[in-house]
């Protein structure tokens, strides 16, 4: 078994409580396990790529391009911008809420957020596309998008643990006032993948 | 079972491993989490931590303690060893008692530094060890071998982790603690007093220690060598080594490799063995071609019939970080085997361009917005690194210049000399004051140059993690301290105009920057508003009310503040927003109101 994960978002999204999340797991169960994530300017709002892999046989820990088996994307358009890491026939599951970044505000880009749908849409066949930060504001506070997105990826068994054993990791990773919320935003996260 | 940690925690679970006494850091990605790691276990492993306040410092206080027999770290970003350079070349000479252990951490890409200097370089010029861990396990190896070869040698000796291992977490192996004799104390001795004549002598004796150091290297289990089949061989160097793994995998090609991780001096036994193999030998490296060079000094030294290529002949690229899919294609290209094909990846869409910017409600776009105000178009801003360094993207546009820590104000000195009837205001941070900031402004006032300083006080060092600086109350592990009093500090230094502003206050704030531009001589504006990011008590959130708004777009071309987008013309204001009320404050229809 080799499973490669990348996850993109925007800075501040939790990207890096999710990879660690995702690779506290894979240890726990006996894997090797290496992450790389983006720690310094880029938090700020920035362009963020976690990279986790777990497995037998380990190097590196940045993903080359066209290897990854998933693609877990925080946000519509940095989940496009992973595209290429995905392999073929790699899997994405994706939130299709936005963070609109200064410079659509400005006009010195834009964010063409139907456009960006549709090409995620028509470009990937194994696609999940569903409003994660809603349900995560549903659960108690849209910071627990990231959860979502986890218990969603936990649903689909690509993973080489059960949802269960994701759920403790997750409870265990976050303060325990946070428990309930974060219970919450797993599971539906998890039942979104039902339908 | 085996403990998930990030390359700089296990660096720090090494030192402790290793029976470090004393640790000293100033933060500076992608180095700050070995130290924030080292402090969290300060306490109950009776280790003294403390950050300093700049490198050069940290440097010499572990020295301090070296020298009285401890086992002592300090930890830095790549150019922090330029701050910390003094003191290291002529400690090189002097050397130490108890282990030093310098963890340097380079930053290729650059992912967040201002330079891609190689450390492994800088070791050669000090001529120091250097270990280039490939993985954290690894890391956290040589971290405890690396105390080990101080003291035998009697010489600090360089940790040097890139962001590739730093910010990487594996499973990793933890050893037990080593029971260290307690610090025999500093011994008078005239060695520790450095003259030219000793220095002379010294320099002797750290020349011959080169070679005692290359014998210790090569015995270590960081280099090793595995040889398959062929003439064709290849240097793998730190993380290198594991794109080339994964890369011949990929290929599915079986070359010999040498795994080199300690770069200067070079196990030259280990090497030369292994080039005397072969005929054609590729070296990939990150950086500067630090191994490549001594490879080709002991080739030609050795009349070795060899070609050897890695930066020279252009397999490997000079600038940015290394990665899978780069070696891929260099090693294909130097053993001529097809590379695998690549999947077509369909052309993106127009993307939406998203760079790093201030948070929303930071201060330090307040006190910008308020010396645009004040100063015009013409003023120059020169400025500095941190958080504030933001300040240069639009709209703000408010910084024209940044080299490096602290020379805001020396820069902008040296502008006044050139045109002294132009206003110049200089930006800096509180932990950037400290850190090398004071000595500019004692330079400029004595030299009398005629510039506004604003010293952006969030009361944190923000953009590498928010550690403390000697400005709070708290120290590294958190026990109380008196946090000096930076307006005390700058009239102290001369400085005849000192204005403290809250910059939430816009109008206070601009009157301020008007007053100490206006002013004959050096003058400080201190813009006093703690960060954003650690402000726990929000205040009133603000939202925009439609009936009022004209649409101008004034808040969101003015601030560019990422909690305010624009939907169907107008502004909106999303979840992020602090209620920091500036935008109300620039509103010229007063449509921008407390959520009630
Ligand atoms: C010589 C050197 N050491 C460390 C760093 C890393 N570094 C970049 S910004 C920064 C902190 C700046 O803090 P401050 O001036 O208070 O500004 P803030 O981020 O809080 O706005 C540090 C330590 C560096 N760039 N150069
Ligand atoms: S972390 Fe603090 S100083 Fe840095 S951008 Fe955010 S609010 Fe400003």
């Amino acid at each position: 078994m080799n499973l490669n994960i990348v996850i993109t978002g925007v800075g501040g999204q939790g990207n890096v409580l999710a990879s660690r999340i995702l690779a506290q797991a894979a240890v726990e169960a006996g894997y090797k396990v290496r992450t790389s994530e983006a720690i310094g300017m880029a938090q700020r709002e920035g362009m963020v790529m976690s990279h986790v892999r777990m497995g037998e046989c380990l190097y590196g820990a940045v993903i080359p391009d066209g290897k990854a088996d998933v693609l877990l994307g925080f946000e519509l358009a940095e989940t496009i911008r992973g595209l290429p890491k995905l392999n073929k026939k790699g899997v994405v599951i994706a939130n299709k809420s936005c963070v609109i970044p200064v410079s659509a505000a400005l006009g010195i880009s834009s964010y063409q957020r139907d456009k960006l749908t549709r090409y995620l849409q028509d470009h990937v066949n194994n696609l999940h596309l569903f409003d994660a930060t809603a349900l995560a504001a549903q659960a108690g506070t849209v910071k627990a998008t990231n959860i979502v997105l986890l218990g969603a990826l936990a649903a689909l068994n690509l993973l080489p643990y059960t949802c269960a054993d994701l759920l403790n990791v997750v409870l265990e990773s976050v303060p325990s006032k946070f428990k309930d919320v974060n219970k919450r935003a797993f599971e539906l996260g998890y039942r979104a993948m039902e339908v | 079972m085996k403990k998930l940690l990030m390359g700089n925690e296990a660096i720090a679970y090494g030192a402790v491993e290793a029976g470090v006494r004393v640790a000293t850091a100033y933060p500076g990605t992608p180095s700050s989490e070995v130290f924030a790691a080292l402090a969290a276990m300060a306490k109950e492993n009776g280790i003294y931590a403390e950050w300093s306040i700049n490198e050069k410092a940290a440097l010499e206080v572990a020295a301090g303690a070296a020298y009285a027999g401890a086992r002592a770290m300090v930890t830095m970003k790549q150019v922090g060893l330029n701050v910390a350079a003094d003191p290291l070349m002529t400690l090189a000479y002097i050397g130490v008692k108890g282990g030093l252990v310098l963890v340097v951490a380079d930053d290729p890409g650059p992912h967040s530094s201002q330079n891609e200097q190689d450390t492994r370089k800088f070791a050669q010029l000090a001529k120091l060890p250097v270990l280039d861990p490939a993985a954290p396990q690894e890391a956290k190896d040589m971290t405890v071998a690396a105390f080990d070869i101080s003291e035998e040698l009697g010489l600090p000796v360089i940790l040097r982790p890139t962001t590739r291992t730093c910010h990487v977490c594996q499973d990793v192996e933890l050893g037990e603690q080593k029971n260290t004799p307690e610090p025999p104390g500093f011994a008078k001795d005239s060695r520790w007093v450095i003259f030219p004549s000793l220095a002379f002598k010294r320099h002797r004796w750290l020349n011959k220690q080169q070679e005692a150091a290359r014998n210790i290297l090569e015995s270590l289990p960081f280099n090793s060598s595995e040889y398959a089949e062929g003439d064709v061989g290849v240097v793998a160097c730190g993380v290198a080594y594991n794109y080339v793994k994964e890369a011949l995998g990929i290929l599915g090609v079986e070359v010999s490799v040498l795994k080199i991780g300690t770069p200067y001096p070079l196990p030259e036994k280990l090497a030369l063995k292994f080039l005397q193999r072969h005929r054609q030998v590729l070296v990939v490296e990150e950086q500067e071609p630090v191994v490549e060079d001594q490879l080709i000094n002991l080739t030609w030294s050795n009349g070795l019939p060899l070609k050897l290529s890695g930066k020279r002949g252009g397999y490997i690229p000079r600038e940015g970080e290394l990665d899978v899919d780069k070696v891929l294609s260099a090693l294909a290209k130097f053993i001529g085997t097809e590379l695998p094909r690549k999947q077509e990846n369909e052309v993106l869409p127009p993307m939406p361009l998203r760079t790093p910017v201030l948070c929303a409600g930071c201060p330090h776009r307040a006190s910008f917005y308020a010396f645009k105000q004040a100063a015009g178009n013409d003023a120059i801003f020169t400025g500095d690194i941190g958080c504030y360094t933001l300040g240069n993207m639009p709209p703000l546009n408010a910084m024209d210049t940044c080299l490096c820590m602290g020379a805001s104000i020396t820069i902008a000195s040296g502008l006044y000399r050139v045109e002294p009837e132009r206003k110049i205001a200089a930006f800096l941070g509180d932990s950037t004051f400290f850190h090398t900031g004071i000595a500019g402004l004692v330079n400029a006032v004595h030299n009398k140059a005629n510039i506004t300083v604003v010293i952006l006080d969030n009361r944190s060092t923000a953009m590498t993690g928010h550690q403390p600086h000697p400005g709070l109350e708290w120290t590294a592990t958190g026990e109380p301290t008196n946090g000096l009093d930076i307006t005390k500090i700058v009239k102290a230094c001369g400085v005849e105009m000192v204005r403290v502003v809250d910059p939430y206050d816009l109008e206070t704030a601009k009157q301020a920057a008007g007053e100490a531009l206006d002013f004959n001589g050096p003058a400080v504006v201190i813009m006093r508003r703690e960060c954003a990011a650690l402000t726990r008590k929000r205040q009133a959130l603000r939202q925009v009310d439609l009936e009022t708004c004209v649409g101008c777009g004034m808040c969101i071309d003015e601030l560019g503040c990422p909690a305010i987008i624009k939907q169907d013309g107008l502004p909106v204001i999303t979840n992020t927003c602090t209620g920091c009320g500036v935008c109300s404050q620039i509103c010229p229809t007063g449509a921008i109101r407390e959520v009630r």
